[in-house]
C-alpha cells in the first residue's frame, strides 16, 4: 500500500508535482499515466524517498520509505533502465545490490533468469540494448521479491514479445498479492495491463478510477453530421428532430454536430423525413487514447487560472479524486472526442457518488422529452460560459 | 476506504517472500562495495597505473642514482619512492572520486539508495573498502620499491621509524588523500569536476607560490610552499620537513587525516538532505 497525502515537489519556481493525494493498494496493477514532465517520475523518486518532498507526505506500508525496517525485502523498483554503471556486468550488478540488501547471491541467478539474461550475465551493460537494459532493471527490482513494486515507464524499448511479458509478469505479481504501481505515458498499453489508473497532467491529480470505469467513462461510440453550412435552419431542425427520436445532440466547434444514441441509418431516415440534407454523416469512436489526451490536453488549459485550480482541488476528498473538472469540460476540446452526452460517466463508481450532482445538470440524462429549442440554446449557454473564462 | 477495483486476489492481501527476511547492516555494504569496485575498469586502470609509476619511475630514479655515484648527503635512499608515489597520487585520487561520483554520473546511486535507504551506510562502506584498498596496495608497493632502492643506491642505513614512515605512512598519507577525493566527489558528484579541483588542490599552492615575490606575500607564500601536498608528502620520508617550521615526520599524515575527516563529515551531512 503506498500512500500519498499532498504531495508537492518544487524545483525553485518550477512546480513539478502539486498537492498530489492517492493511494496505490495491493492486489492490483495500479497505472500510472501521464504525459512526459508531468511529474511521474518525481513522484516514483519522492515515494522512495530519493527526493524530498516540498510539502506533504508519501508512506508505504505506513512507513516513509527511509524509516522501512528491509526496506529492499519490501520495495522492489525500476526507476531508469540506464542507471546502471556500464562497466559492470549484468551479474556483478545484481550481485552488488543483492549483497547490500542482505539478500543470498543465488537470487541473482534466479532473477537473471526471470528476466530471461543468463546468456548476457557475465556482458558488460554497456553494450545491452534498451529492452535488456529494461529487464535487467526489472531484475534489480525484483531482486528482493518485494511486496511492493515500482515500474518507471517499464516497456521502454522493449519488444513486442517483451511488452507482452512484461504485462503478464505485473498482472502475476498483482495477483500474488503485491502492489504494482506503474508508470507509463502509454494509455494504450496501460488499458491493457492496468485494473487502476491514477493520471496526472502538470503534476496534478485528473483522475483516480478503475480502468472499467474509465473506458465506460470514456470510450464512446458517436456519428458526426454536417448540415449544409449554408442554411443554419436545417442544423437547427435536424437537431430538434434527432433529439425528440432520443438522441443526444453536441455541436461542435466547427458546425457539425455529433449525435450519440441513434444508429447511422436512423439518423440518415430522419433526416430525409425531415427533408435535410447531409453533408457527412460518419460512424466515429473515441479511443481510450483520445480520451486520456484529452484529459491530459485539459491540464494545460487548467493551469492558466491560478483560482480555479483551488476551486477544483477543494473538494477532493484525500487520496481519492475523482476527475469532475475533467468531463464537464470536454465539449470545448473540439478536435477529441467527447464522452456521450446524457450520461454520467461516474454512475458506476461508489467513491465518485459526490461528483454525480455536480455532472448532472451540465449533461441531463434524459433529454428526450425536452422540447427541442430548449435544448439548442442550452447548448450555446455552456460554450459561452467556457469562453467567458 | 472502500474501493471499487480491489477483488483480484486476497482483500487487501499481503505478499510473503518465502526468502528469510534478515536486516542488513554494514558488513552486507561492504561487501557489496568490495564487488562494485573490483567488478569495474577504472579500478584496475588507476591502481594499475598507480603501481607501475611507482615502481617504474622508483626504481629509475634508484638506477640513475646508483650509476652516477650521487652523494645522498647522509639521508637514506628511502626518499627516493617520493617521486613515483606523487604521480602515484593523482591515480588514487582519480579513483577515489569516481568511486562516488561515477554512481551519480550513471544515475546507479539511485539504485543504490533504493536497495539501501541509510545513504550513511553507503558512504562509510565506499570510504572504507576504497581506503582499505588504497593504504594495503601502496604500502605494499612502496614497502617493495623502498627494499629494492635500499639494495641499488649506497647510502646510510634507515631507521626504524623512516621506514615505517616510508611504508605504512606513505600508505596513509596516500589512501588519505584519496579518501579526500572520495568527499570532494560526493559533494561535487561531478567526476571531471571533482577530479579537477583535486589537480588543482596539488598543484596551484605550488605554483601560486612561485608567484608570489613581493614582500607582503612572503608568510602567505611560504604556507603555501610548506602545506603543498608535495612538500607534505617529501616532509613524511624526511626527518626535517622543507623548511624549520614545516611539518615533517608523522605529521603530514596527522595534517591529511584532519582535513579528510572535515570533508568526509560534510559529504556525510551533504549526503542525507540532498535529493538525489
Amino acid at each position: 500500500m503506498i500512500e500519498a497525502v499532498g504531495l508537492t515537489k518544487r524545483y525553485g519556481a518550477k512546480t513539478a508535482v502539486y498537492n498530489l493525494s492517492f493511494q496505490v493498494r495491493p492486489g492490483a496493477v495500479t497505472g500510472f499515466l501521464g504525459p512526459n514532465g508531468s511529474g511521474k517520475s518525481t513522484t516514483m523518486r519522492m515515494i522512495l524517498g530519493l527526493d524530498q518532498p516540498t510539502s506533504g507526505h508519501v508512506t508505504i506500508g505506513g512507513h516513509p520509505f527511509r524509516q522501512l525496517p528491509n526496506a529492499p525485502r519490501q520495495v522492489g523498483a525500476l526507476l531508469d533502465a540506464k542507471a546502471v554503471h556500464g562497466g559492470r556486468s549484468a551479474r556483478n550488478h545484481l550481485l552488488s545490490l543483492a549483497q547490500l540488501a542482505g539478500i543470498p547471491a543465488r537470487r541473482v541467478d534466479e532473477v537473471l533468469g526471470v528476466v530471461g539474461l543468463q546468456d548476457v550475465a557475465k556482458r558488460r551493460s554497456k553494450g545491452f540494448s534498451l529492452g535488456m537494459g529494461q529487464r535487467l532493471g526489472i531484475a534489480a527490482a525484483l531482486l528482493g521479491d518485494p511486496q511492493v513494486l515500482l515500474f518507471d515507464e517499464p516497456v521502454n524499448g522493449l519488444d513486442p514479445e517483451g511488452i507482452l511479458w512484461v504485462r503478464n509478469l505485473m498482472k502475476k505479481l498483482a495477483s500474488e498479492g503485491r502492489t504494482v504501481f506503474v508508470s507509463s505515458h502509454l494509455m494504450s498499453e496501460m488499458a491493457l495491463t492496468a485494473d487502476h489508473l491514477i493520471v496526472i497532467g502538470r503534476g496534478q491529480l485528473l483522475a483516480d478510477m478503475s480502468v472499467k470505469d474509465f473506458i465506460s467513462a470514456n470510450s464512446a461510440d458517436f456519428a458526426r453530421v454536417r448540415t449544409p453550412q449554408t442554411a443554419p435552419e436545417q442544423r437547427e431542425k435536424l437537431t430538434g428532430v434527432l433529439t425528440e427520436a432520443g438522441g443526444q445532440v453536441l455541436s461542435e466547434p466547427d458546425g457539425a454536430m455529433r449525435v450519440t444514441g441513434l444508429a447511422l441509418p436512423r439518423i440518415s431516415d430522419l433526416a430525409h423525413d425531415a427533408d435535410v440534407r447531409l453533408w457527412e454523416l460518419s460512424p466515429h469512436q473515441a479511443s481510450l487514447e483520445e480520451a486520456y489526451m484529452r484529459m491530459t490536453q485539459a491540464a494545460v488549459d487548467y493551469r492558466s487560472t491560478e483560482d480555479q485550480l483551488a476551486g477544483l482541488q477543494q473538494p477532493v476528498p484525500p487520496g481519492y479524486a475523482p476527475p469532475q473538472p475533467v468531463i464537464p469540460e470536454v465539449p470545448q476540446q473540439g478536435w477529441y472526442a467527447p464522452p456521450p452526452p446524457g450520461q454520467n460517466p461516474y454512475a458506476g463508481a461508489p467513491a465518485a457518488a459526490p461528483v454525480a450532482p455536480q455532472a448532472a445538470p451540465a449533461v441531463p440524462p434524459a433529454a428526450a422529452p425536452a422540447p427541442a429549442p430548449a435544448a439548442a440554446p442550452d447548448l450555446t449557454k455552456r460554450e459561452n460560459d467556457e469562453d467567458a473564462r | 476506504m472502500t474501493t471499487p477495483y480491489q477483488q483480484p486476489g486476497a482483500p487487501f492481501g499481503t505478499y510473503t517472500s518465502p526468502i528469510p527476511v534478515r536486516r542488513a547492516h554494514l558488513g552486507d555494504a561492504l561487501a557489496s562495495e568490495w564487488t562494485k569496485i573490483r567488478s569495474v575498469r577504472a579500478t584496475v586502470w588507476t591502481l594499475g597505473v598507480m603501481v607501475l609509476l611507482m615502481l617504474g619511475v622508483g626504481l629509475g630514479v634508484a638506477a640513475i642514482v646508483s650509476n652516477a655515484n650521487v652523494d645522498t648527503e647522509g639521508e637514506p635512499a628511502l626518499g627516493m619512492g617520493f617521486f613515483g608515489v606523487l604521480l602515484g597520487s593523482i591515480c588514487v585520487m582519480t579513483l577515489g572520486v569516481l568511486t562516488i561520483a561515477s554512481e551519480y554520473g550513471t544515475g546507479m546511486i539511485r539504485t543504490t539508495l533504493t536497495a539501501c535507504p541509510s545513504r550513511g551506510r553507503v558512504l562509510a562502506a565506499k570510504a572504507i573498502v576504497f581506503f582499505l584498498l588504497v593504504f594495503t596496495l601502496t604500502t605494499a608497493i612502496a614497502a617493495f620499491v623502498a627494499v629494492v632502492q635500499t639494495g641499488m643506491v649506497e647510502a646510510p642505513d634507515a631507521t626504524g621509524a623512516q621506514w615505517l614512515r616510508a611504508t605504512v605512512g606513505i600508505g596513509l598519507f596516500v589512501a588519505l588523500l584519496g579518501l579526500l577525493a572520495l568527499a570532494v566527489g560526493s559533494l561535487i558528484r561531478h567526476s571531471a569536476g571533482a577530479i579537477t579541483i583535486m589537480i588543482g588542490l596539488m598543484l596551484f599552492p605550488l605554483v601560486a607560490a612561485m608567484f608570489m615575490m613581493s614582500e607582503s606575500l612572503q608568510d602567505l607564500q611560504q604556507a603555501l610552499l610548506e602545506y603543498s601536498i608535495p612538500s607534505q608528502l617529501i616532509a613524511i620520508y624526511s626527518e626535517s620537513g622543507v623548511s624549520e617550521s614545516a611539518p615533517a615526520g608523522w605529521e603530514p599524515v596527522w595534517i591529511m587525516l584532519g582535513v579528510t575527516a572535515v570533508a568526509l563529515g560534510a559529504a556525510f551531512a551533504v549526503l542525507n538532505t540532498r535529493d538525489v
